[in-house]
């Protein structure tokens, strides 16, 4: 059984902006799905739809086989969330807050334990307002495990924070996730992706444009593995008429691009660059990442003030 | 259904974090208790008498100074403090350069015309932009009026007796401290849920708290329980400030309950309500201002509405927090259960009012 099942999922904002547009995806038991995509690719919306916070124009939605907008108070009781740009009372410590929740789901928890969890031991009786991001961040996490969920759901757990504190937080999720809890991440950040999901979805405008794991979207949309010489054109064309290959000489970077179809034709390229006498330089393989792939697939990469426009207009359509 | 253990829950970490908000606590209890002691300071006692400088130039006449016993009749009259001044004294170089416009000049020979019946003037310094001037005319014409009788041997035959209304004397710190009682009612649980909700709403943090078991409704109960115990504390304290510092006569009776309920009911639903329909806090805090200011200063806080203009009173009574002040008044201070009543039954619909449309309009999560 899934632990979640999105169906046909839409949702508009107004009668123009397609917020997520005919989604459908499903996430086993235990996986950590990431949501990828640029800002207004609609990833908060579809979080938000199946944490049972917004309502959805049509499609179907099943949490843990509930309907997250109906049973609501049912699905709550069973997910963790994260907000994108969490925050809290402002006076409230990370202890307290963890009794409060506990006290509002009325369960017993070691308090201590869960901060340890979330690496906030040190800073359990710093009131929230004097916490820095990546603290704040992960009293967010800490808060989302109160009531033992069985899927959380962390909304751009990482952004806005620095290296060390990303890398703090994604120790944190990798623990949950050996735990057996079932994580929907939504991120900008591809490494971040990459690090921590075991699958992801792309999107962009409302749609999916591509899932599976990222293995499988680099080796589907990527352009494989390239052997790349420093070298000439003559070499480039002394390669390519003595060997089945093909390569493509850029002359700004002096590098000559070879695609491998199997490992062993780079034996064939070097080889035929030895045979040739002409001098060649160093020599690397390639092979598409994620991000590679990600730029290709969302095949106008923002600029940062389209990005902002995006962010903008996603916000008028969140009112 | 509404749980009481999620409101206690909810109440008591909204309680430490007031608690621990300096700002907070000074504007919820420390500020009114400042304004009672200001007010009371400015308008307790000091107010019946009025420094005025006299200068005796009289000499005497026959083994008798009546110029003496002019300024010493004076200085027991209620109104009057007088001060002497040495005759040596430039008596308008000394007002000036103490500045000060009061003052009385009795002539050289007051006592020896006074007996010889012949007419002699005292002069009286005043300034025509000081409030106190008229007083001190009238005092000393009242007094002269009086030495003249008594020359011929006459008696006065109509005297005065003040006496207010009630049974007992009504006084301005009397009006206070109900009226100020009535400011921290309205400010504090007003301006804290417009800022809250206003803030909440925008940083989605009623978003969260609608993941957890908490209803929109028990997190308002508890900020309405949590204002009503702030409200209990500065009335407890203002009354005690009141009758201990000041002689404030009060009376403490249970028709004081429903005002100290439905007050922070009524402006903390008013408050939820601004921070809803505001489209940013910024909106909301102007919004907020807009409504609370007018109430602040026109409802009976800090003077009686029935000194202001007939218009400004029928404004007045369209401001909620007038049927506060109006009520606390009617119990405090005037005894005055039946319009005790009238206040608590329109506050109480307004109230209702409010409270409904605010709980319909807030919303925790978005379509």
């Amino acid at each position: 059984m899934f632990s979640i099942e999105v169906t046909n999922l839409k949702k508009s904002y107004g009668s123009s902006l397609k917020a997520v547009d005919n989604i459908s995806f499903n996430v086993e038991h235990g996986e950590v799905f990431g949501l990828l995509g640029p800002n207004g690719a609609g990833k908060t919306t579809t979080i938000e739809i199946m944490e049972g916070l917004r309502a959805r124009d049509s499609g179907n939605v099943k949490i843990l086989g509930l309907d997250p907008w109906k049973d609501g108070y049912e699905v709550h009781k069973k997910i963790g969330v994260i907000p994108q740009d969490f925050t809290f009372f402002e006076k409230t410590t990370p202890k307290e807050a963890i009794d409060y929740y506990a006290d509002l789901f009325n369960v017993k928890v070691d308090a201590n334990a869960i901060l340890k969890e979330v690496l906030l031991v040190e800073e359990k009786n710093h009131v929230f307002e004097n916490l820095s991001g990546g603290q704040k961040q992960k009293m967010g996490l800490a808060l989302s495990l109160v009531n033992s969920p069985d899927i959380l759901f962390l909304d751009e757990p990482t952004t806005g924070l620095d290296p060390n504190a990303r890398r703090a937080i994604w120790e944190v999720i990798r623990r949950l996730k050996t735990k057996g809890k079932t994580i929907i991440l939504t991120t900008h950040y591809l490494d971040e992706a990459q690090q921590l999901s075991d699958r992801v979805a792309i999107m962009d405008h409302g749609h999916i444009v591509a899932m599976g794991t990222t293995e499988e979207i680099i080796q589907q949309y990527g352009s494989g593995e390239r052997l790349e010489i420093h070298g000439s054109q003559q070499l480039t064309d002394y390669i390519n008429a003595n060997t089945e290959l093909s390569g493509e000489y850029d002359t700004d970077t002096e590098i000559i691009s070879i695609p491998l179809k199997k490992k062993i034709d780079m034996l064939a390229a070097l080889a035929a660059a030895e045979q040739s006498g002409m001098k060649w330089g160093e020599i690397q393989t390639h092979q598409d990442s994620l991000e590679d792939v990600f730029i290709k697939l969302i095949n106008e990469p923002l600029s940062e003030q389209e990005e902002e426009i995006e962010t903008k207009t996603n916000k008028k359509g969140h009112r | 259904m509404v749980s009481l253990k999620r409101i206690s829950v909810d109440f008591k970490v909204f309680s430490i974090g007031y608690l621990r908000n300096k700002f907070g606590l000074f504007f919820g209890l420390i500020f009114p208790v400042v304004l009672i002691l200001i007010f009371g300071a400015i308008f307790s006692g000091g107010t019946g008498t009025i420094n005025v400088y006299a200068q005796n130039q009289d000499t005497g006449a026959f083994g008798q100074n009546i110029g003496n016993q002019f300024l010493t009749a004076l200085n027991e009259s209620s109104t009057i403090k007088v001060i002497t001044v040495d005759v040596s004294e430039n008596f308008q170089d000394y007002l000036a350069t103490h500045s000060v416009a009061d003052g009385i000049v009795i002539p050289t020979n007051f006592t020896e015309n006074y007996i010889l019946e012949k007419q002699v003037n005292i002069t009286v310094y005043g300034s025509p932009a000081s409030s106190t001037s008229e007083i001190v005319m009238g005092t000393v014409n009242g007094y002269s009026n009086y030495f003249n009788l008594q020359r011929f041997n006459g008696t006065m035959i109509i005297g005065l007796t003040s006496a207010t209304v009630n049974t007992k004397q009504t006084a301005y710190i009397d009006f206070l401290i109900p009226g100020l009682i009535g400011f921290s009612i309205l400010t504090n649980p007003m301006f804290s849920l417009v800022n809250i909700t206003a803030d909440y709403k925008k940083n989605k943090l009623f978003k969260q708290l609608s993941l957890t078991p908490l209803t929109k409704i028990e997190w308002l109960i508890a900020k309405v329980l949590f204002y009503i115990a702030l409200s209990v504390a500065g009335f407890l304290l203002m009354v005690g400030i009141g009758v201990f510092l000041f002689e404030a006569h009060i009376t403490l009776s249970l028709w004081l309950i429903p005002f100290l309920f439905l007050g922070p009911l009524l402006f903390a639903s008013l408050g939820m309500l601004v921070g809803t329909v505001a489209k940013n806090p910024e909106t909301a805090g102007v919004i907020g201002n807009i409504v609370t200011f007018p109430m602040m200063f026109l409802a009976g806080t800090f003077f009686p509405i029935d000194i202001m203009p007939g218009y400004l009173q029928s404004i007045a009574h369209a401001l909620p927090l007038f049927y506060v002040t109006e009520g606390l008044n009617n119990v405090m201070v005037y005894n005055n259960r039946s319009n005790a009543l009238i206040d608590v039954t329109v506050l109480g619909i307004i109230t209702l009012v409010i409270f409904v449309l605010a709980v319909k309009l807030f919303k925790w999560k978005e379509d």
